[in-house]
């Protein structure tokens, strides 16, 4: 390597960043506090690592989840000023010069400081049958697979593609208001069960569906498919779901049972 | 003994200014509120149009106050905002397929502008005639 490179590295290690962590410690705090760090600066660092830096040289008293640091976990979300996010897929090169602020996941209570409870979230998941309900239960396995097409399996596969990181939850001003509400990520994995040509859990479903909690707490601000990161949109799922418990109003004026 | 004791924030009146997608949904809702105001002078003008030529008249003569034209071009303005909003978000809630590919999401959109222009020219004409 040259010393002119070398010199040229050594200019980008030597940029800071400063870093703004909301903190909450259950044990010590009655409520949540900021506390700045200021780390080295390099345009390929996550905000993941940038939270690893700090728990290895700064303060090992930092708490957050993470595991795979690659988009496919789910586990690292948090707010990057204000916008949920996955931290490691999230970079500092977005926001240097200027000071980041993480936070813990909003909508959800704090357990320490960027650790989340999902506890709501995951029981949501649980509800709404994340299985597949087949139409014959007594088919043998002698019989065979459940076979599918490539276009049976487009109406669903983009709702299967999510990791459970809670991102839509954060981005949901309804969630926010009433903690009832289903929530976009349980909707759109219902839509994914209800849409898939093996199952027939459909009207078990529905009911969860119609209920004024279920689909109809949704008023569209759409904010949870921007956020997604994995494309799901949970939004365009709720919207068709609202549209398959319309027809089912107008079937059940007709047709009670 | 468990230490946990789980913080849960508090969402404050302002969350929707906050972050300027959240403001814009409010404006897009807020919009039904200046779209039911117009609704409601039309129906008094149908009202007035009940009572007679010279109610409607007065009806008619009060909407060329400069305030009312001023409120109906405020209106408009926010009503195209609704418009191309709600339709920008169409694709989200059609659920078409043509030969096993989804709609491309634009050819749904597109769809809203031409039926709403053709809707509109047709209503100028009926109005004009």
């Amino acid at each position: 390597m040259s010393t002119q490179a070398t010199h040229a590295q050594q200019a980008v290690v030597d940029k800071a960043i400063e870093i703004e962590i909301l903190r909450y410690r259950p044990e010590q705090d009655e409520k949540p506090f900021l506390q700045l760090f200021e780390i080295p600066y390099h345009p390929d660092m996550s905000i993941l690592e940038a939270l690893q830096y700090i728990k290895d040289h700064l303060d090992s008293s930092i708490s957050f989840r993470w595991s795979c640091r690659m988009a496919i976990c789910g586990s690292c979300g948090l707010m990057v000023n204000n916008i949920p996010k996955l931290g490691c897929k999230a970079f500092l090169r977005d926001y240097y010069p200027q000071k980041v602020t993480l936070e813990a996941l909003a909508n959800f209570p704090i357990e320490r400081d960027l650790v989340v409870v999902m506890d709501d979230f995951i029981k949501k998941l649980e509800e709404i049958t994340p299985y597949i309900i087949p139409a014959n239960d007594d088919k043998c396995l002698s019989e065979g697979t459940y076979q599918q097409t490539p276009e049976q399996m487009e109406k669903y596969a983009k709702f299967s593609m999510c990791i459970n990181c809670g991102l839509c939850y954060s981005a949901c001003p309804q969630y926010g208001l009433d903690k009832n509400f289903i929530g976009p990520a349980a909707l759109a994995l219902l839509a994914r069960y209800n849409r898939d040509s093996r199952d027939a859990g459909s009207a078990e479903r529905m009911k969860i569906v119609n209920q004024e909690q279920g689909v109809w707490s949704c008023t569209f601000v759409g904010y949870c498919s921007v956020v997604c990161p994995k494309g799901v949109d949970p939004a365009a799922a709720i919207q068709l779901l609202k549209v398959e418990s319309s027809k089912d109003y107008l079937i059940g004026m007709f047709k009670p049972d | 003994m468990s230490k946990r004791k789980p913080y849960q924030r508090e969402m404050n009146n302002d969350w929707w200014l906050k972050n300027i997608f959240y403001s814009k949904y409010m404006i897009r809702e807020g919009s039904s509120i200046f779209i039911t105001l117009y609704s409601l002078i039309l129906a008094w003008g149908v009202f007035r149009l009940s009572q007679g030529e010279e109610a409607f008249n007065a009806w008619l003569s009060a909407l060329q106050h400069p305030v009312s034209i001023v409120f109906h071009l405020l209106v408009l303005l926010i009503a195209l905002y609704h418009t191309i909003t709600w339709f920008s978000l169409a694709p989200k809630a059609v659920d078409l397929y043509i030969k096993g590919k989804p709609l491309d999401g634009k050819l749904i959109v597109a769809g809203h502008y031409i039926t709403f222009t053709v809707v509109t020219i047709f209503c100028l004409i009926v109005i004009m005639l």
